[in-house]
């Protein structure tokens, strides 16, 4: 048996794959080779180390427990040298490590616990005994030879849980209403077309600890008396598709999947389902429909999918995080779930921090953290020195909260009470260069595009919407549009068919509770406060300043600046396409944009 | 930097058997209805787009009424004209997609969106005249710790800044 004196793992998610993993590891091993190392020294590919994302590629040493990061294939050679052949650390390269230190690191966190990431970066994902040698798939042991589905669904509502896909919906509930409809064959799926923008927990989870999701989906399937399961995954993950499969195929070889498991007559097997691009086939109904091999289009409800879902037979959905604590209650309990959280809202939550904060990446925390903590506590603050404007929660339906709310415990009543909502998890953090009409625009043009265009009020009313919105801050706006807007949305939001029509107006109405007067100022004062919407700003140089230069009447694209050498320049306001490229060039900082 | 990528066919349409090609995503998927978008995916895939022909003969191999399974034209082209990821019509050689959603775009995307469009000289959906490149927008890729992210065939790249554009260009003829 070979014994390795060192384990190296680093780390190979798409985002460090994006700034060159594979390069790091290719060097490592030709210089582990180079240096007669490679039989002491045993390199392991693994997903995200902890925290945060822009430091990667990263690399564990163990057992020494090193954390390097921002690696290029450059620095290997000095690194092997150092590390493995003399034993001194190089501090240059070490992780800096930030207010969430990882948890591989032992000590408390200040406000993280991680149930789901638990795993996260620590083990292999591609081989099942690195779970097991977690607790993997002890739950699902105790469940099947020690309790019966009752017994499995009674623990489940103990501890609290609800759904973690948005809606909140007790899983409980949702599992027993699904085991007590009398019809055969039943269904399990897992929703994984995680298209938030924003949100990328379920993308983690499912790449670094794909069996925690199987098996939960296995403890579910068995609560319910469901035979057969899929997970619906978006292609856009095809590394998250590929982890699930890999892992798939090997809970079978454990016998955790197929027929009689645990010597029981419980089967249940399982298969991964690709989406294809549409980001509707996360609402459940058009989920089920694009499974079927149809247009992902969503039916009304009732009926539920509990009781009529795939094939029209009663099937249970829940969310890729939702599934994957499911284990760990069962393991240590429904009292220890709900002694976390609020009193409606038990346990832990993952959320994706984008945008513009310092630490941008995944955390998991109680719910009850307030707002306040999140962004400037975990996420590090506003970066580059600039200031809180806005935080958007709940993704493209959710709704905006401004400071007056930084004080707010985010769980999901404190949030909808707000104007907001749980969402998947992911928090947008906006800066005071935003602007809040861009935004909404922005968010209306994504809903816009990704509605499936069934239902009538959803489709032609978020383009009505999204007409108005460009027309204001292409600088055309007129007294009335607001009104126009808060009627449209009112109606959309009213008849709309599914989850996405419904939500769609939610920024546009919270933008416009918060940020009335931005709006005002692009209808009637044609001005851009924050100074992003191009019609309404313009580009002036300062006479007192500019020396004269020509360095940006020579790189203006249209040629709108006018000037002769060593006098004043000057910007034609009608050519001017405010591309910005002057502004860049000035080293006299002689451009202002008003 | 270059993410799990599975080589694109160096050459595509014209090149390659569309017939060849439906037959075997067929086969390789089975003709059942909850298979039709998998098989979608691969033609498209391996031929680069779903032209009017592979519906045809895709449908040939699909429409089984003897088995209950009643296949049309139609419901083929509905599907390939649905989903984002099925295209129907021809691209470049080499498709740029830039993710423009709220994240990236608050963290740089706007400025890096003029900047594609101007070194491509594309608009989005367009194709330039010698074949090389699409540029296309595409909703939210789910890596947005390191946006702004673009796209190009399989390969991701992440913190892109617009003067990165030209050397990750030049890697795609």
């Amino acid at each position: 048996m070979a014994f390795y004196r060192s384990h190296v793992l680093v780390s190979v998610d798409p985002e460090c794959l994006s700034r060159g993993a594979h390069d790091v590891i290719d060097a490592l091993n030709d210089e582990l080779i180079a240096q007669g190392l490679l039989d002491e020294v045993q390199v392991l590919e693994t997903s995200r180390i902890g925290d945060p994302y822009r430091l990667g590629p990263d690399m564990l040493v163990y057992p020494e427990n090193i954390h390097y990061a921002n690696l290029s294939a450059d620095d290997i050679p000095f690194l092997v040298e150092e590390h493995f052949l003399k034993g001194r650390v190089v501090e240059k390269f070490r992780a800096q490590e930030k207010a969430v230190s990882d948890e591989e690191l032992g000590a408390p966190k200040p406000k993280e616990v991680r149930i789901v990431l638990r795993n996260c970066g620590k083990i292999d994902p591609h081989n099942i005994e690195d779970y097991i040698a977690e607790d993997g798939y002890q739950a699902l042991a105790s469940v099947i030879t020690g309790m019966t589905p009752e017994q499995v669904i009674d623990e489940v509502m103990k501890s609290g849980l609800r759904g973690r896909g948005g809606a909140g919906f007790p899983a409980a509930r949702k599992w027993q209403l699904c085991r007590q409809v009398a019809d055969n064959p039943k269904y399990l799926t897992c929703n994984a077309d995680e298209g938030d923008p924003g949100a990328f927990m379920n993308r983690r989870v499912l790449e670094s600890d794909p069996h925690s999701v199987v098996e939960g989906m296995i403890i579910a399937a068995y609560a319910i008396g469901a035979s057969m399961g899929y997970i619906y995954c978006r292609a856009e993950y095809p590394i998250a598709v590929q982890n699930l499969k890999i892992a798939i195929a090997q809970a079978h070889e454990f016998g955790f999947l197929g027929g009689n498991i645990f010597g029981t007559d419980f089967s249940f097997d399982l298969e991964v389902r690709m989406g294809a691009g549409a980001f509707v086939c996360g609402e459940e109904t058009a989920l089920i429909a694009s499974i079927e091999g149809k247009r992902g289009e969503p039916r009304p409800r009732p009926p539920f999918p509990a009781v009529k879902g795939v094939w029209g037979k009663p099937t249970n959905n829940n969310n890729v995080e939702t599934y994957a604590v499911v284990p760990q209650i069962i393991l240590r309990g429904a009292e220890w779930y709900s002694s976390m959280g609020t009193e409606k809202s038990k346990g832990t939550k993952t959320f994706a921090i984008a945008g513009d904060v310092i630490n941008t990446g995944l955390i998991e925390v109680p719910f009850g953290i307030t707002l306040r903590d999140v962004i400037f506590e975990v996420g590090g603050g506003i970066k580059d020195g600039k200031h809180f404007k806005a935080i958007q929660t709940g993704g493209p339906m959710g709704g905006c909260l401004t400071s007056e709310h930084l004080d707010l415990p985010l769980d999901y009543e404190a949030l909808t009470a707000a104007g907001s909502m749980m969402g998947s998890g992911g928090l947008i953090i906006m800066d005071d260069e935003t602007c809040m009409v861009d935004m909404a625009r922005f968010f209306m043009e994504f809903t816009q595009d990704e509605s499936c265009g069934k239902c009538t009020p959803c489709r032609v009313g978020t383009r009505r919407i999204l007409e108005v919105l460009e027309k204001i801050c292409a600088g055309h706006g007129e007294a009335g549009d607001i009104e126009t807007l808060e009627f449209l949305c009112n109606e959309v939001a009213k008849n709309s068919l599914c989850g996405l029509g419904q939500g769609a107006p939610n920024p546009v109405i919270s933008m416009l509770k918060h940020f009335r007067s931005e709006y005002e100022a692009h209808i009637y004062e044609k001005k851009c406060p924050a100074k992003v919407c191009k019609a309404l700003i313009r580009y002036e140089i300062q006479p007192a300043t500019c020396t004269g230069c020509t360095v940006c009447a020579r790189n203006c694209p249209v040629e709108a600046i006018e000037g002769e050498r060593r006098l004043a320049h000057k910007i034609d306001v009608d050519k001017c396409i405010r591309c910005g490229i002057c502004l860049q060039v000035c080293n006299f900082n002689a451009i202002n944009v008003l | 930097m270059i993410n799990n990528a599975e080589h694109r066919p160096e050459s595509l349409a014209g090149e390659k058997d569309l017939a060849a090609i439906v037959e075997s995503a067929v086969r390789k998927h089975g003709a059942r209805a909850d298979e039709f978008i998998p098989i979608l995916l691969e033609i498209n895939h391996e031929y680069g787009y779903i032209p009017g022909q592979a519906i045809r003969l895709a449908r040939k191999l699909l429409h089984a009424p003897e088995d209950h399974i009643l296949v049309s034209e139609g419901r083929l082209y509905g599907l390939a004209s649905f989903y984002h990821m099925l295209h129907t019509e021809k691209n470049g050689r080499h498709v740029v997609q830039f993710c423009e959603s709220a994240p990236c775009h608050v963290q740089g995307g706007r400025e890096l969106w003029k900047s594609l469009q101007q070194t491509l000289g594309l608009k989005a959906g367009e194709t330039g005249a010698d074949g090389r490149f699409t540029l296309k927008t595409v909703s939210c890729l789910g890596v947005c710790g390191v946006g702004p992210v673009i796209l190009v065939d399989d390969d991701l790249y992440g913190n892109v800044s617009p003067e990165q554009l030209a050397d990750i260009f030049a890697r795609y003829e």
